[in-house]
């Protein structure tokens, strides 16, 4: 850090630098400030020109008709339970197998594991028709485990977690094992607790993509009381442009960006640290 | 990191005692893998090759049947011209994003690379928008694109310009889409030259000071150098990321105006979740795999063609 403000530590040029990134910024934040303020405008007046957004009246009517009619808060839920599901199968297997694949030697393992990496080679459009098709046949469609399950698949966590079980040095199971614990507890007691850090990064890169995630929950939920929040929201805007409801639609969308901004403010510091920590491993 | 126990063999004896771990391979050592490699073979790996196989059926919708039918759905695919423009207009899609992820994120992280509290906070504003959902981004987009009542036509008009037809125009929804995505996702970019300008040692510009560089003789001989295995990720990242593109595309557009912004990913969509055609839907996400695969390839053994050479 301190060398590169050596550099950038050079009067004119860094404040007009300085300027313009403020500037982009700005503009940066320009069309989520114009949604908020569309939401809480009336949708009569919008139907007549969006430019009435600059003068009042405003209204937190949206808002309140978000409570008395929409599928929304059972959306959240639904988004709540698959993305808590996803997170914790993820940090479960990831651990299991990046402990396995770092220090649990059985035969064939280092063959296996270059298969296991090559699976992250493959997107999930690749495979996303016949696990549509599995899902059909089992006719598990439209409940949460068909939603949670394909998530768990993902080879970034075992490699994730394969790799910060491999630096963390020898000499601390070794003792452990001459203490005659078993292989589970070594894990367990031992080495887990060591992997927080790497837990973190994993929890809040799984949370936020099942969160986020669109095209598997899109084609699997069908029915409208399992969509998450996502497919939800994204189901009420298909005629945006001539919907009368268009104050509404913002409405929903801020409220629905509501909780992973409120996330983001809160573990700011922690998504950051586990994006630059991630980018180095 | 290679095993040191695993190198030394089977000959070596090892201690075993009844109820402890011992060092060395051991059939009940696979258990802590098993519970993940059963996901990734049957979520992962079996779908992969079910896949391959769907895709040379062709299927009847009518009584449930399907029969094999060898390459002829590809062959139909490639004189499919809807499909071949959605080949077009994705890879068109990843050209004009790509360098521009690659160009504005290492421009955002060179400037935000300090310590004060200004530049985290604009590096927490530049990385905000990643965390939102497709969905919402483009409902933001939507209102700023709008024919009439958008907020950029707004502009346009308070400006007395010509309003531009940004999602009803076949030449700029493509366009339309690369402003928005590029809008939701440069933090990510930013965030790995970030995590890598920070790796650089700091000694390398303090000589540099001392020899009076420029601030560009510094980034060209020193900084670039640096980070060229991140470049590398990056670029690769996103050429494979920006080929899935799918939400924004069907969100904003529908794939329209006349398919000019209809990517792969919606092809296979509507093909296989809307007209019930798997097989040929199957066919595509094979086409697209393997375009993937090789454009990411490609890119690697150019660029270490080039850090070596």
């Amino acid at each position: 850090m301190a060398a590169s403000e050596h550099i950038v530590g050079r009067g004119i040029g860094n404040k007009l630098i300085l300027f313009t990134v403020v500037l982009v910024a700005v503009i940066w934040m320009l069309p989520i400030a114009w949604a908020v303020i569309l939401s809480f405008k009336s949708n009569a007046e919008l139907m007549i020109s969006t430019g009435s957004a600059f003068h009042p009246p405003y209204t937190i009517k949206n808002y309140a008709d978000i409570f008395q009619t929409s599928g929304v808060f059972r959306w959240l839920w639904n988004s709540t339970v698959v993305s808590v599901g996803v997170t914790a199968g993820i940090l479960i297997l990831s651990s299991l197998a990046g402990y396995g694949f770092a220090r649990a030697e059985f035969k064939g393992r280092d063959v296996i594991f270059v298969l296991v990496l090559l699976g992250l080679a493959v997107p999930e459009q690749a495979v996303i028709i016949a696990r549509h098709q599995m899902f059909s046949d089992l006719k598990m469609h439209n409940t949460y485990p068909a939603i949670i399950l394909p998530g768990l698949s993902s080879a970034f966590g075992v490699f994730l977690m394969t790799q910060y079980f491999k630096a963390i040095p020898k000499d601390i199971d070794e003792a452990a094992m001459l203490d005659n614990a078993s292989r589970f507890k070594i894990f367990w007691k031992v080495l887990l607790p060591l992997t927080i850090p790497a837990q973190a990064t994993l929890g809040i890169f799984s949370f936020l993509g099942a969160w986020n995630d669109y095209l598997w929950p899109l084609i699997s939920a069908t029915k409208p009381e399992m969509f998450t929040i996502t497919v939800g929201i994204a189901s009420t805007q298909t005629n945006f442009a001539q919907s009368e409801g268009l104050g509404f639609l913002m409405a929903q969308a801020v409220f629905a960006g509501l909780p992973v901004f409120i996330v983001y403010l809160f573990f700011q510091k922690y998504i950051v640290r586990a994006v630059a920590g991630a980018a180095i491993s | 990191m290679t095993d040191v126990t695993l190198s030394s063999g089977k000959a070596t004896a090892r201690p075993r005692r009844p109820s402890g771990a011992s060092i060395g391979p051991r059939w009940t050592n696979a258990l802590f893998v098993a519970p993940y490699l059963v996901f990734y073979l049957v979520l992962l790996v079996y779908p992969l090759f079910k896949g391959i196989w769907m895709s040379m059926l062709q299927s009847d919708m009518f009584d449930d049947t399907s029969k094999f039918s060898g390459l002829a759905n590809y062959t139909r695919l490639f004189n499919d011209k809807v499909f071949i423009g959605t080949v077009w207009n994705t890879t068109l899609f990843v050209l004009m994003t790509v360098p521009v992820f690659v160009v504005i994120g290492l421009l955002l992280a060179l400037a935000l690379n300090r310590s004060d509290r200004t530049a985290a906070t604009l590096r927490a504003i530049f990385f905000g928008t990643s965390v939102m959902s497709v969905t919402i981004v483009t409902i933001i987009w939507q209102m700023m694109y709008m024919p009439d009542n958008g907020a950029i036509n707004g502009v346009m008009r308070f400006l007395g310009l010509q309003p531009i037809p940004f999602i009803t125009s076949s030449s700029l929804a493509l366009v339309a889409i690369a402003i928005c995505t590029i809008w939701w996702i440069i933090g990510l970019p930013m965030m790995l030259f970030l995590a890598a300008l920070q790796q650089i040692p700091g000694e390398l510009y303090e000589a540099a000071a001392l020899d009076n560089a420029s601030r560009s003789r510094s980034f060209w001989s020193i900084t670039l150098p640096s980070i060229k295995r991140t470049l590398l990720v990056v670029i690769i990242f996103e050429i494979v990321a920006q080929f899935q593109l799918f939400g924004q595309a069907w969100l904003l557009t529908r794939g329209g105006p006349n398919n000019a912004s209809r990517p792969i990913v919606l092809f296979i969509y509507e093909q296989g979740f809307r007209a019930w055609n798997l097989g040929y839907a199957a066919a595509a996400s094979e086409v697209l795999f393997v375009i993937m695969a090789i454009a990411a390839l490609v890119q690697f053994f150019v660029s270490r063609k080039r850090v070596e050479g």
